[in-house]
């Protein structure tokens, strides 16, 4: 099976496990401070932000994909402002797909961490506000850890959304091998050419045991957790 | 010294309330409902108040009037809740020095919380966890201790574990204790100072020797957990038949079970309902206990009971008969009579140390 991978398939099978973690890891710092914005806080815009951050999950991914390319785009505002500040350029680079696999699996993200934010008795909370703890203190000793096995599922059903991401992202930075072809854009393109079976099979298996893989260690890991949680 | 005033509105509830509380336990007593826990809440920073000054001795915790509203971690309160609220992630020892290690060596020591250190709060047994909650709070070096029904989940035998421990904790430690309850055999056993609820208002509130002898006060007590509390001292032991006598300023009384040494001081509560009057001292009974008082007041209860207040040498107690036997034995205030107590109607839950 592996033979009918050539050096074009795995190429797009490291990119896209590239373009996955790094989606993942940086969406998730932000994706637990929204989920504890809107779980916890009282504000105005709080059921906009809701809205917006739930927008990529009932848009069609092609139209996240196309605001991404406006807005993030070289001649885009944030995209120009991105590229003469920082020199950082998103479109058709494979940062513009962790972007567009961030985007996408964010709205997930929170969901998952918000849930489980909601779960903590705040009971407990306010016990450590008694005792002197600052906010911050009680958010990285009491909250925090009560909420990191969601926090890990998120973080495993952002990297499999991530992984699996194919409208948004071959919509912003298109599928160019070895810079933007991840695996779904490789499958697509393959299906395109007669005599493309094969390697089609071959990336379809390596799909499935990255999906089962990330699901079996996160099953592994929220055992631990919840063991060391003390429930 | 906690000095409360404040007013807060809750729905259709209002809590208006003006309460002092000395160093020592001053016990919070109402039904549930009756505002207790909002108080408590109010006084750690956990509910604002719409009105009002809580200070503890000169520092200000809230204050509408200057604006002035502490955050809880600012206030140093010790806050016992009723559910312990340990942190199940961390073992006994890490929730202990949570809010620091003030005092820890002796804290451990006095609430036996030595062979629990590396235990998992799940792995502890009701009584355990309000221990360790309670050392928690002390650790955290409080200039007030809050204590939310500390008691109400546990069973009685476990209340009887942990109730010695809160005693100590009461002669041991120099800050006021607000302790809610609505169990009056707890607040008898341990305040010094009682405010009774009720609908968010003070009914009653004094020194808790006062209160609990204050015939007016049967109804807000609630007739089955009205009765007055005096300390004896421990007179000698009738070790045939298993019970000891003590002696008070109103004479000597015979209870079951063994008190403590000979000279030691017990804390009684004689409940007003087990309290019986006869007008002449009386023969061939079965109670052991009579003694000879003197009417001090005759209140009227909500129902077809009346209070009735007798003074004992110094101390007071407090029956509660009927409206018909007591116009049928003529009582009047000033008259000398005889209180009959039966030496099982105080039961273990009523005597303290």
């Amino acid at each position: 099976m592996m033979e009918s991978l050539g050096p074009a398939e795995w190429t797009a099978i490291w990119l896209s496990l590239r373009v996955a973690v790094v989606a993942t890891i940086c969406a998730l710092p932000v994706a637990v401070a929204v989920a504890y914005l809107l779980a916890r806080k009282q504000f105005p815009g709080r059921q906009l932000l809701n809205g917006l951050v739930h927008m990529p999950l009932v848009l069609p991914p092609v139209v996240t994909g196309y605001l991404l390319l406006v807005l993030f785009g070289q001649t885009g505002p944030i995209g120009e402002f991105l590229n003469d500040t920082f020199g950082i350029t998103l479109a058709f680079r494979w940062t513009g797909a962790a972007l567009a696999a961030a985007i996408m699996a964010f709205p997930l993200m929170v969901r998952a961490i918000r849930l489980a934010i909601e779960a903590v008795d705040q009971g407990l909370e306010e016990a450590a506000s008694t005792l002197g703890a600052s906010r911050w203190r009680i958010f990285s000793t009491v909250t925090l850890p009560l909420i990191l096995p969601g926090v890990l599922a998120s973080a495993i059903l952002g990297f499999a959304k991530a992984l699996g991401e194919f409208g948004a992202t071959i919509t912003f930075v298109a599928a160019i091998p070895g810079q933007t072809q991840t695996i779904p854009s490789a499958i697509y393109g393959l299906l395109q050419v007669p005599g493309g079976e094969p390697a089609v099979v071959g990336l379809v298996i390596v799909s499935v045991v990255l999906a089962m893989g990330a699901l079996l260690i996160s099953e592994w890991l929220a055992r631990r957790m919840a063991r060391q949680v003390g429930r | 010294m906690l000095q409360v005033r404040i007013t807060k509105r809750l729905g259709d509830f209002t809590l208006d309330v003006d309460v002092t509380a000395p160093a020592g336990v001053t016990a919070i007593f109402g039904r549930s409902g009756s505002g207790k826990t909002s108080l408590v809440n109010a006084v750690a920073g956990l509910l604002r108040p719409d009105a009002g000054r809580i200070a503890v001795g000169d520092d200000v915790l809230f204050d509408s009037q200057t604006r002035q509203n502490l955050a809880p971690q600012k206030r140093r309160v010790g806050y016992v809740f009723q559910d312990a609220r340990l942190f199940p992630h961390m073992n006994v020892q890490r929730n202990l020095t949570y809010g620091g290690d003030h005092d820890a060596a002796r804290v451990i020591e006095v609430l036996g919380l030595g062979d629990l250190l590396q235990r998992r709060p799940a792995g502890l047994s009701g009584g355990e966890r309000q221990r360790v909650a309670l050392g928690r709070a002390l650790m955290s070096d409080p200039q007030i201790l809050l204590m939310d029904e500390p008691l109400a989940a546990l069973d009685a035998p476990r209340k009887a574990e942990i109730l010695p421990y809160i005693e100590r904790l009461r002669d041991e430690v120099q800050i006021p204790i607000l302790y809610v309850s609505h169990d009056m055999s707890e607040v008898a056993r341990l305040a010094s100072t009682l405010v009774v609820l009720e609908g968010g208002t003070v009914v009653a509130s004094g020194p808790a020797g006062d209160v609990l002898a204050r015939p007016d006060a049967v109804p807000l007590l609630g007739v089955r957990d009205a009765g007055s509390v005096i300390i004896a001292k421990v007179a000698g032991r009738l070790l045939d038949d298993g019970l000891t006598e003590v002696a008070f300023s109103g004479g000597r009384i015979v209870l079951p079970g063994n008190l403590g040494r000979l000279g030691q001081k017990v804390r009684l509560r004689i409940p007003a309902q087990d309290v019986i009057l006869a007008r002449e001292a009386p023969k061939g009974i079965s109670a052991l206990n009579v003694l000879p008082v003197t009417i001090t007041a005759i209140e009227q209860g909500r129902g077809p009971g009346v209070a009735v207040g007798l003074r004992a040498g110094n101390d007071q107690l407090l029956a509660r008969v009927t409206r018909r036997s007591a116009k049928l034995m003529e009582l009047a205030e000033g008259q000398q009579i005889f209180a009959i107590i039966k030496a099982t109607a105080v039961g273990p839950e009523d005597i303290g140390g």
